[in-house]
């Protein structure tokens, strides 16, 4: 101790000296930094309703609630986070996990009311005087708490996979499968836009946890062609899935072929399990493709008997009459309809209603009849020279490909249509141009532009990898031959516009751009429609139409009492649509039979 | 363990070792000091049995601030409990954001980014020196010098002002997240830092001043609270306490993690082992994370990522193991030991402040024969929280 020790302390007066530090008004505006993480913003036109937000939050404080004016549609739930700022810690790993980036936090933290249920908000929409701020915290570029990007499916390469019909997918191995289907955040948007609303994030959760069997049940609990939905679905649901907003959709449909993938075809039908108790009851199904083997799948496991009339020599409808072997091949169609049959449904092949059997003895001999005969008739152009022998449809050719029989590629051929059969027949005649000739040529040419286009973008990519030339926005306008009548091509304009003010088809060409592409086939793949020969004319005209296609209500029921109709016939091509109408005619079907029963 | 206290003058010990206190005689008075109680280091309180003005027993309760952490824990996702471990110390909330990101990095075998190592580092010793200026007003003010927590307070302020534009928060900073930090450095930072730190160091000369070079609390503090060096050891004391015994205790050198390896510096030690040593300890230990955060501001990469690639933490499952993972606080070793059973939920975190040690078992040794009136400056110098003993 000295002298020091006791002078010292009094250097503290010099503070009289000086200014205070502290505030004097406490109320005064001072803004919170930067990137402060005050009270929520959010952009409810961005946001999409996927509730990841409400996921991540460990204090529960969001709920999802539904807003006025914010409609549920596909992709969007219509549901918006609500905050309470009793629970909020403001972590804001609500932010950093939004899936759209809608979310966000002001670098605004006073809020004063007197009553304290006034602290629970819907931000964005109860307006508030920090909606307008421009700072406070925001998810900074490449902090990402769930992956964005794809896990990359392996295909065979253009050069090996042209030569042949081989499968062009690999599939993913149990790792790649692992990592995708961690990407999923679970908010469910995909289940409310699959036709059949699968219950994808359980099955990819079933992947998750390695439980493939668990994953297969759940498949075949909604869509018993798994098989062929895993690799030809046109797979709506990725356009609802929330991780596309700021990255690539979570491969789904690739993750249900890979559960099928991973589990031996042997155990399916234990997982599946056995049907109900026969109830005795009998339903004869026309066709069996997806939507009449759905049907049938369902009422067999409820116990029904149920007889399938096929006109073809083999089951699976359009997905084996129209779908090239390359993406799905036929083992694997046979591995679904082997599953239905094994529930006791009988398939009579090559039995075509109206020949060898009638519409009638079908109403008399069953307690309910289905029709589900797809759309098996091409459409054509009819541009001047399109009766000429050399210009074919689409779907005949593909038949003729499943059924084997020999097709003489020509050396050079045009297709007209911008679809995914236009796709599947050029990729399918390519394949045959370079086995017999070595090299493919070949000219696509669609009305829409690449804008608009209709095919798969996927399918697009794959056709120019295999040299396919494809010309969008090319109007069909005639056929053209040579003086000995022969095709040497087809001449097209340009398209200026496809619809008209009132949106009906009603193409308008720029003639002055004329092109005769060279040919000596041209396909027609623009369109089909449903053969209705099988009905009988009297049962034409009982039932109502609708435009040309059979009138159903809700659940596929004709206005006749015993006649469902279900699949592409009603609702247009599409696997899994035929799946979802094949499962509502099923209950429809199955409640009937109940009804009748009492 | 040699030593014990010295009892000669006052109660008489009883056949099974506990005191022979007889209330009722009229010598001995019960006094209760906490929790609620300007002298008391947060949310606890001692019981004190006295005999005139000299306390002859202190029993510690805490308990009044358990919230059930490590128990909230084990039903949260990792990425969940990030925004809970901060709480568990509420003026250097950073150590349990970093033990608990390394930790879980460590497990799921991931590695945080070069340039986050440093800013994490930089955060931890931001920290250090809020938590060391929050003490020195403490440590003054339960002698009754209130005017140095209103200084430090003032520089503090500062601080926070730089926390909250590097973290978008004042307390609960919630940065050091499992896989990196959340931010960059703002623009300008660097400057801004500078004078809050010559802010800082100005005030810590009138500190000097006015505390430090004082005969009144050299007179309170001075021989108050000696802790034998020989009890460091078996009372598992660490920081700044252990080292104003002398025993250079430092896990930032005796087992460098993060950016430690690359900073200069040498561990503060003094030797007299009393409540003003280990005030000069902290003081110069302040001034030396001055220096290690303008070290860290000059040294740090310029650019570089600050997270690294993370799975989905919606569904983050983290394998089978366990790890402790260790770090210097202002008060000493805090450590996490994180247990995983390749769920998606911690099976175990277990959470190790400085605090248990020092404000229980040590603080009911040292109080013994001390004067009322020094409990609050004792309990003080050793610079614990509450909520880190009952996490
Ligand atoms: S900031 Fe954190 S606590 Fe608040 S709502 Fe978002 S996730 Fe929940
Ligand atoms: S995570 Fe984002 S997009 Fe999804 S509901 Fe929350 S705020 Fe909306």
């Amino acid at each position: 101790m000295s002298i020091r020790d006791v002078l010292s302390p009094f250097t503290a007066w010099k503070y009289l000296f000086r200014d205070p530090v502290t505030i004097t008004d406490p109320l005064n505006e001072r803004p919170g930094a930067a990137r402060y993480r005050g009270f929520h913003q959010n952009d409810v036109q961005a946001c999409i309703g996927c509730g990841t937000c409400e996921t991540i939050c460990q204090n529960a404080a969001i709920d999802m609630v539904p807003v006025e004016e914010i409609l549920t549609e596909s992709g969007d739930s219509g549901l918006r986070p609500r905050i309470d700022y009793g629970r909020c810690c403001w972590c804001a790993l609500c932010v950093d996990i939004c899936m759209t980036g809608s979310l966000t936090m002001s670098n605004e933290y006073k809020w004063v009311e007197s009553d304290p249920d006034a602290f629970r908000f819907i931000p964005g929409v109860d307006k508030k005087h920090w909606d307008d701020a421009e700072l406070g915290y925001r998810r900074p570029e490449g902090h990402r708490l769930t992956p964005a990007r794809r896990v990359e499916m392996h295909e065979l390469e253009p050069e090996t996979r042209i030569g042949s019909f081989a499968e062009i997918v690999d599939g993913y191995s149990v790792a790649d499968g692992l990592l995708e289907a961690e990407r999923c955040v679970a908010c469910g948007l995909c289940v409310a836009t699959c036709p059949t609303h699968m219950s994808i994030p359980d099955y990819i959760a079933a992947v998750r946890d390695g439980d493939y069997e668990r994953g297969l049940a759940l498949l075949y609990e909604t869509n018993p062609f798994s098989e062929v939905c895993g690799r030809v679905c046109t797979h709506k649901c990725e356009t609802a899935c929330a991780v596309q907003h700021e990255g690539e959709p979570v491969a789904i449909r690739w993750l249900k072929r890979h559960i099928t993938d991973q589990v031996p075809y042997e155990r399916y039908r234990e997982i599946v399990g056995d049907p109900a108790p026969a109830t005795g009851k009998r339903v004869a199904i026309i066709g069996a493709g997806p939507a009449g083997l759905t049907t049938a799948y369902d009422l067999a496991r409820k116990g029904h008997e149920v007889v399938v009339h096929e006109e073809r020599e083999n089951p699976g409808g359009m997905p084996r009459y129209g779908i090239p072997e390359y993406r799905l091949p036929y083992d694997m169609i046979d591995r679904d309809v082997d599953l239905i049959r094994s529930l006791g449904v009988k398939i009579h092949c090559n039995s075509r209603v109206g020949t060898d059997v009638t519409m009638d003895q079908l109403q008399q001999e069953y307690d309910a009849v289905l029709l589900s005969i797809g759309l098996h008739l091409g459409r054509s152009t009819r541009i001047p020279g399109s009766e000429h022998q050399q210009v074919t449809k689409a779907v005949d050719l593909l038949r003729a490909i499943t059924d084997g029989e020999e097709i003489e590629a020509p050396r050079q051929v045009v297709v007209i249509g911008g679809g995914n059969v236009a796709m599947d027949i050029a990729r399918s005649m390519a394949r045959l141009q370079k086995q017999q000739h070595g090299e493919v040529n070949l000219t696509v040419t669609a009305l829409e532009d690449f804008a608009h286009f209709l095919a798969d973008p996927e399918e697009v990519k794959e056709c120019g990898e295999e040299g396919i030339e494809i010309l969008d926005a090319r109007g069909p306008q005639g056929i053209m031959l040579d003086e000995n009548e022969n095709l040497i091509g087809l001449k097209t304009w340009h398209v200026v516009s496809i619809f008209d003010e009132q949106g009906r088809f009603a193409p308008s060409y720029d003639e002055s751009d004329e092109q005769i592409h060279q040919g000596d086939m041209v396909i027609e793949a623009i369109g089909q429609m449903t053969d209705v020969s099988l009905l009988s004319e009297e049962l034409t005209e009982k039932l109502e139409w609708n435009r040309g296609r059979l009138a159903v209500d809700v659940d596929g029921r004709t206005s006749e009492s015993w006649l469902w109709a279900a699949g592409d016939c009603v609702k247009g091509p599409d696997v899994v649509h035929a799946v979802a109408d094949g499962h509502r005619a099923a209950n429809s079907i199955d409640s009937y039979l109940k009804e009748k029963t009492v | 363990m040699g030593y014990q206290p010295d009892r000669s003058q006052y109660p008489q010990q009883r056949e099974d070792g506990s005191l022979d206190i007889d209330l009722t005689s009229g010598k001995y008075l019960k006094l209760w000091q906490g929790p609620q109680h300007p002298g008391i280091t947060g949310n606890m309180s001692v019981e004190l049995t006295v005999c005139g003005d000299e306390v002859v027993e202190g029993k510690t309760h805490v308990g009044y601030l358990h919230r059930g952490f490590e128990k909230l824990m084990e039903r949260r996702s990792f990425i969940q409990c990030f925004p809970i471990v901060c709480r568990i110390c509420v003026p250097e909330p950073d150590f349990n954001e970093y033990c608990y990101a390394a930790a879980v990095e460590e497990l799921a075998g991931i590695q945080s980014p070069e340039r986050a190592d440093w800013i994490r580092t930089l955060i931890l010793e931001m920290g250090r020196i809020n938590s060391y200026l929050m003490y020195l007003g403490g440590q003054a003010g339960s002698l009754g010098q209130g005017v140095i927590g209103q200084w430090t307070t003032y520089v503090r302020d500062l601080m926070l002002d730089r926390f909250e534009e590097l973290t978008g928060a004042r307390i609960y900073h919630m940065f050091i997240l499992p896989g990196g930090v959340r931010g960059d450095l703002p623009d300008g930072f660097n400057k801004r830092m500078e004078e809050t730190l010559c802010e800082i160091e100005n005030v810590l000369k009138d500190v000097y001043e006015t505390m430090f070079c004082n005969a009144v609390f050299k007179k309170r503090t001075v021989g108050l609270g000696y802790i034998d060096p020989e009890l460091i050891e078996p009372y598992g004391v660490t920081g700044p306490t252990a080292r104003a015994a002398g025993v250079a205790k430092d896990v930032r050198k005796d087992q460098p993690y993060l950016v430690y390896p690359e900073l200069e510096f040498e561990p503060v030690v003094g030797t007299d082992s009393d409540v003003y040593a280990r005030a000069d300890v902290r003081r110069r230990d302040l001034l030396m994370s001055v220096d290690l955060v303008r070290q860290i501001l000059s040294k740090m990469p310029n650019d570089g990522k600050l997270m690294t690639k993370l799975p989905n933490v919606l569904h983050w499952k983290i394998p089978r193991g366990e790890t402790y993972i260790r770090g210097e606080c202002s008060r000493g070793e805090y450590g996490y030991y994180l247990v995983t059973d390749g769920s998606g939920f911690p099976r175990r975190v277990n959470v190790r402040g400085p605090s248990y040690t020092h404000a229980v078992a040590l603080l009911e040794r040292l109080i013994v024969n001390i004067n009322i009136s020094d409990v609050a400056g004792l309990m003080v110098s050793l610079h614990t929280y509450p909520p880190e003993i009952e996490r």
